[in-house]
Order: C-alpha cells, then sequence, then structure tokens
C-alpha cells in the first residue's frame, strides 16, 4: 500500500471557535432525550437469551427420561477452576438401563468457582451437560451456591436427542447373542 | 427613629429570610433529581423510578406517578445525607475541615436578598419588586458575594490536606478568578444602556427588568437581542463560575476523584452540593433578569399587560404569583439548559480553560464593553 500523505488543514474560525460543534452535540443529545429507553427494566422485564448462551451448567436427561451421565469425570478434570466434584457410581442390575452400567452417585459444581466456560459441555461424551440459558444464580450461602445433581437436573430438563446411544448398542447385543443363540 | 422602625421589622424580615431559604434548599435538591433524570433520559435511561414507601404505593394515579419521576429517591438522598456517619479524616484540620462547607452555603444563599423573584402591580400602577432587599448595588452585590464562594473552595481543598482536594481547589479557585472579570465586563453594558446621564442611577436587578417592560418596541425588547455577546459571555463565565461542565476543573472525576470534596461525605459534601445548585439557580436567576426578560412572559408582552390579558391586573396576590411562575420558569429552563451541556459536551483541559477565559472571553468581554460605551454614546449624542 502506498503511503497518502494527507495536508492537515488549519482549523477554520468556526471549527476553533468549538460552538458549531457544541450546537451539533446539543442536537443529538437532544434528540436522545425524546427517544425511547434502550434499557429493560430488570427485574420485571427479562432480556431474550440468544441461542448457544452460556448460562449456569446443567445436568440432562434423554428423551426417555434417563439420566446420560455415565460418570466419565471428564468434565471433573478439564474443569479450569476445579468447580466439578462427581461421586462415580453404578446402576442397580433391576434397573432399565442397567447395562449403561455407571452413574454418578453424587454431582456436585460449585457456582462460586464455576467460570462459565463450557469446557465441560465439550468434553462430555455423553452430551450429559449444557450449559443453558440460565444466567443468574445468588443465595444467601456458600452451600446455597453448590448444585448438587438433583438441582442440577432440576435446572436441565430435558433436551431432545436423536442419537439413544446406549438403546442402539443394547438392540446390537441382543440381536447379536439371538443370532448367535 | 428610622433605626427603631427597622428594628421592627426585623422578625418579618427573619421571616421572609427564612421563607426563601426554605424554598432554594429543596429546590436546590430537586435539581439534583433533574439532574439525574435528564442524564438518564439523554442516555436512553429511565432513569432513578425505584423508590417508593408502602403507603403512596396505594395511592392510584399520583403514587406510581411520583415514583416513575423518582421524588421518593430525592427524599431518600436527602435522608442519607442526614443520618449516614460524618467521617472526619485523621489527616484534616478539623476546624478549616468543618468550616469549608458552612462557608460554601453563607455566599449561597446570601445572594438571594438582591435578587428579584417577582412583581406585582402596586396601587400606584407601578411594579413593585418582590425581593428582600431592593438596594441599589444589586448585581454588584451578587457578584461581590458569589465570590467569596472562592474561599470555601480552597479553604476545603487545603484543609483537607490530601494532593486530589489540594489540586481540586486549586484549579477552581484559579479558575473562578479567571472568569469573574468577564462575567462582570460582559453586564456593564446593560447597566450603561439602563442608566441614563444625570438620572439616578443604580445596578439593580429589578430595574433591569423594569427596562424591559416599558412599552414600544425597544422598550420591550430584552437584552438578549440587544446584546447578544454580552449574554453568551456571561453564559459562558456563569458555567464556569458554577463549576459545571464543560468547564468543572474543580471536579474533573476523572483525573483528581473529586476534586475540592474528596475527603468529604455525608452531610458536609451535600453542602457544597446543593451550594454548587443555589448558584446555578441565582446564576440563572441574574441571566434571566437581565437578558431574557425577568418576569415578562414574552418579548414585547410586559407583565402587566399579560395580566391585563388574563384579567387578574387587579389583584396584586395572582399577580404576584404568576411572576414568581414565570420567572422560575424560565430558570428552571435555564437550569436545564445547564444539565443539556453538561450531558453532551467533554471537560476541557486545565490549559484550554485558562486559553479560553484570559485569551478569548477577556479580549471579547472587553471589546464588547468598548462597542457598546462607543454605540451608546453615539446614540446619546
Amino acid at each position: 500500500m502506498a503511503v497518502v500523505t494527507l495536508e492537515r488543514k488549519p482549523l477554520t474560525l468556526a471549527e476553533r471557535s468549538y460552538l458549531p460543534q457544541v450546537a451539533a452535540g446539543l442536537w443529538i443529545t437532544i434528540r436522545h432525550l425524546f427517544s425511547p429507553n434502550k434499557t429493560l427494566q430488570y427485574p420485571e422485564e427479562r432480556p431474550a437469551i440468544p441461542p448457544g448462551y452460556r448460562g449456569v451448567p446443567t445436568l440432562v436427561k434423554d428423551p426417555n427420561g434417563r439420566e446420560k451421565c455415565v460418570s466419565c469425570q471428564l468434565c471433573e478434570f478439564v474443569c479450569p477452576p476445579k468447580a466439578i466434584r462427581i461421586v462415580p457410581g453404578g446402576i442397580p442390575e433391576s434397573a432399565d438401563s442397567a447395562h449403561v452400567e455407571k452413574a454418578p452417585q453424587a454431582f456436585d459444581i460449585d457456582m462460586l468457582r464455576c467460570i462459565y466456560c463450557g469446557l465441560c459441555q465439550e468434553v462430555c461424551p455423553e452430551e450429559a451437560i449444557f450449559l443453558q440459558n440460565q444466567y443468574s444464580s445468588s443465595g444467601y450461602t456458600r452451600g446455597e451456591m453448590v448444585n448438587n445433581k438433583e438441582r442440577l437436573y432440576e435446572l436441565g430438563g430435558t433436551l431432545p436427542d436423536t442419537h439413544f446411544k446406549w438403546d442402539h448398542k443394547k438392540k446390537a447385543a441382543e440381536e447379536a447373542a439371538g443370532g448367535h443363540v | 427613629m428610622s433605626f427603631l422602625t427597622q428594628f421592627h421589622s426585623m422578625p418579618l424580615d427573619v421571616l421572609k429570610g427564612l421563607a426563601v431559604i426554605c424554598v432554594m434548599f429543596p429546590l436546590a435538591g430537586a435539581c439534583s433529581m433533574a439532574e439525574r433524570k435528564v442524564c438518564a433520559w439523554i442516555q436512553d435511561r429511565p432513569g432513578p423510578n425505584r423508590a417508593i414507601p408502602f403507603w403512596f404505593a396505594w395511592v392510584p394515579v399520583l403514587g406510581p406517578f411520583l415514583r416513575k419521576i423518582g421524588a421518593f429517591h430525592l427524599l431518600a438522598d436527602g435522608m442519607k445525607f442526614l443520618f449516614k456517619e460524618e467521617i472526619v479524616p485523621g489527616q484534616v484540620n478539623r476546624r478549616y475541615f468543618v468550616l469549608a462547607p458552612i462557608l460554601a452555603m453563607i455566599p449561597a444563599l446570601t445572594t438571594v436578598t438582591v435578587v428579584p423573584f417577582g412583581a406585582f402591580i402596586g396601587a400606584d400602577g407601578g411594579m413593585v419588586p418582590l425581593m428582600l432587599a431592593n438596594v441599589d448595588v444589586g448585581l454588584l452585590a451578587v457578584f461581590a458575594i458569589a465570590s467569596l464562594g472562592v474561599y470555601s473552595v480552597i479553604l476545603a481543598g487545603w484543609a483537607s490536606n490530601s494532593k486530589y482536594s489540594f489540586l481540586g481547589g486549586v484549579r477552581a479557585s484559579a479558575q473562578l478568578i479567571s472568569y469573574e472579570l468577564s462575567l462582570t465586563l460582559s453586564v456593564l453594558p446593560v447597566f450603561l444602556w439602563i442608566n441614563a446621564p444625570g438620572a439616578p442611577g443604580t445596578l439593580g436587578l429589578a430595574r433591569a427588568v423594569e427596562f424591559q417592560s416599558q412599552p414600544g418596541f425597544w422598550g420591550g425588547t430584552w437584552f438578549l437581542f440587544i446584546m447578544p455577546v454580552s449574554a453568551f459571555i456571561f453564559l459562558i463565565a456563569l458555567f464556569a463560575e458554577t463549576n459545571r461542565q464543560p468547564f468543572d476543573m474543580a471536579e474533573s472525576e476523572a483525573d483528581l476523584v473529586g476534586g475540592f470534596h474528596t475527603e468529604y461525605g455525608a452531610f458536609k459534601w451535600s453542602l457544597f452540593f446543593v451550594a454548587e445548585y443555589c448558584h446555578m439557580i441565582i446564576g440563572s436567576g441574574v441571566f434571566v433578569l437581565l437578558f431574557l426578560g425577568g418576569w415578562n412572559p414574552l418579548p414585547w408582552v410586559p407583565l402587566a399587560r399579560f395580566a391585563g390579558l388574563l384579567g387578574i391586573a387587579g389583584l396584586p396576590i395572582l399577580v404576584g404569583l404568576l411572576s414568581v411562575v414565570i420567572l422560575l420558569g424560565k430558570i428552571l429552563l435555564m437550569i436545564f439548559f445547564f444539565m443539556w451541556v453538561r450531558w453532551t459536551v467533554p471537560r476541557f483541559r486545565y490549559d484550554q480553560v485558562m486559553r479560553i477565559g484570559w485569551r478569548t472571553l477577556l479580549p471579547l468581554a472587553i471589546a464588547n464593553l468598548l462597542f457598546y460605551v462607543i454605540g451608546i454614546w453615539v446614540l446619546q449624542r
């Protein structure tokens, strides 16, 4: 790119007096004085949350109501501020989803530590943890700010899911077993 | 004997004075609220609109309206200033530190004595101004007393024994002294115009309004149209004198935290605040009286004729009220203008302030004075 040297013109008298500029500024501000507010009255009015928003991390269930987390603890390992604590556990033999083998016994996310980076969501192989729309969390004690498993499922709810990975796996295993027998 | 008669009217004078103070103080407070609201509206926000005592929330229309305009925030702020802990930092010179806000209030509330705030039609058909002291020194007294305000600024800056306060005080005092010259020079043509040679002279503000209420084209013309440059210089100097943006060197919170009142809090701080608004009200009042026809509703429509049109010319109380309302309305418009400018124009640099004051405004004021001196000489020859 060629260098273009611009000639700096001396200021005109009107520009030096600064008054036309002040008048122009006053014209702008008076228009804003009569324009409608651009702010929300927060607690009563809530902002529209755009898709892909990273709010409070939550645990979700699949459309059949099965908890998706298999307590692999990848999120716990990847979490930069170490906000996640998981106690892995098994699934009783009698349960419908016994073939998944593992589910978290306890799952705590300390919202005082969480930095909303979304790495847990990114790393989860089961698509069980999502940063959803909730953006304000408050409490009177530190204990209240730790979301336990119940609370996480309550916040997360059920997300649409078309994989049904474990159902397919179970079906495939049954078919394979059936074919051999 | 005359001393005795004066003495007799003293309780009444004290009452009048207290009444005026009782109007000025809340008015200054209301201005602070208006400032927050105007600021908010200019920035496309609704501004403070939350506080409401629960028994007011039950009043159907008035309650929500008062809440929306932030009337109760004003009360809440005032209460907060009264009941906050009065912190006096350890490093300050205690006596002068306490004295400074008091000294700020005294000139701010004293200047109102010579400023007329209305008029009614007396028994002899002439206008009788409503004011605490109708003295001939008038405007001179306003300038003399208002300029005492600089002492409180210096004292506050010095007694605080902190660098921010000190710099703020020095800047403010330098600025006040620089712009006072232009301020005084800019109004001299008005009084040259009013005072005919040979006749008893006056610097009274009521006379200036009277002059603008005369019949005929030249009599009814406001001084704004006769002397636009004077009005302009006076307005600029007024901005500087009241430490308002774009001349708020004294405060300049970006580089001096809070300027001369950095170390102040609670009620002492609020006294500085109220004093600043009182200065603004009085300054706007003087501007309105001198250049915007005082209590005359429109140019070429003096109050007496307006009252005649409304059919209340024979009722002095109503005419007096009308004049006060008109004058107050103009003053509030001026204060709105102050706020409007504040939220539009950025602060000047300190050297720019000094350059404008000494190298632009002062020569302009002197040239303006010379122009009108020669002009009046030519007209009256």
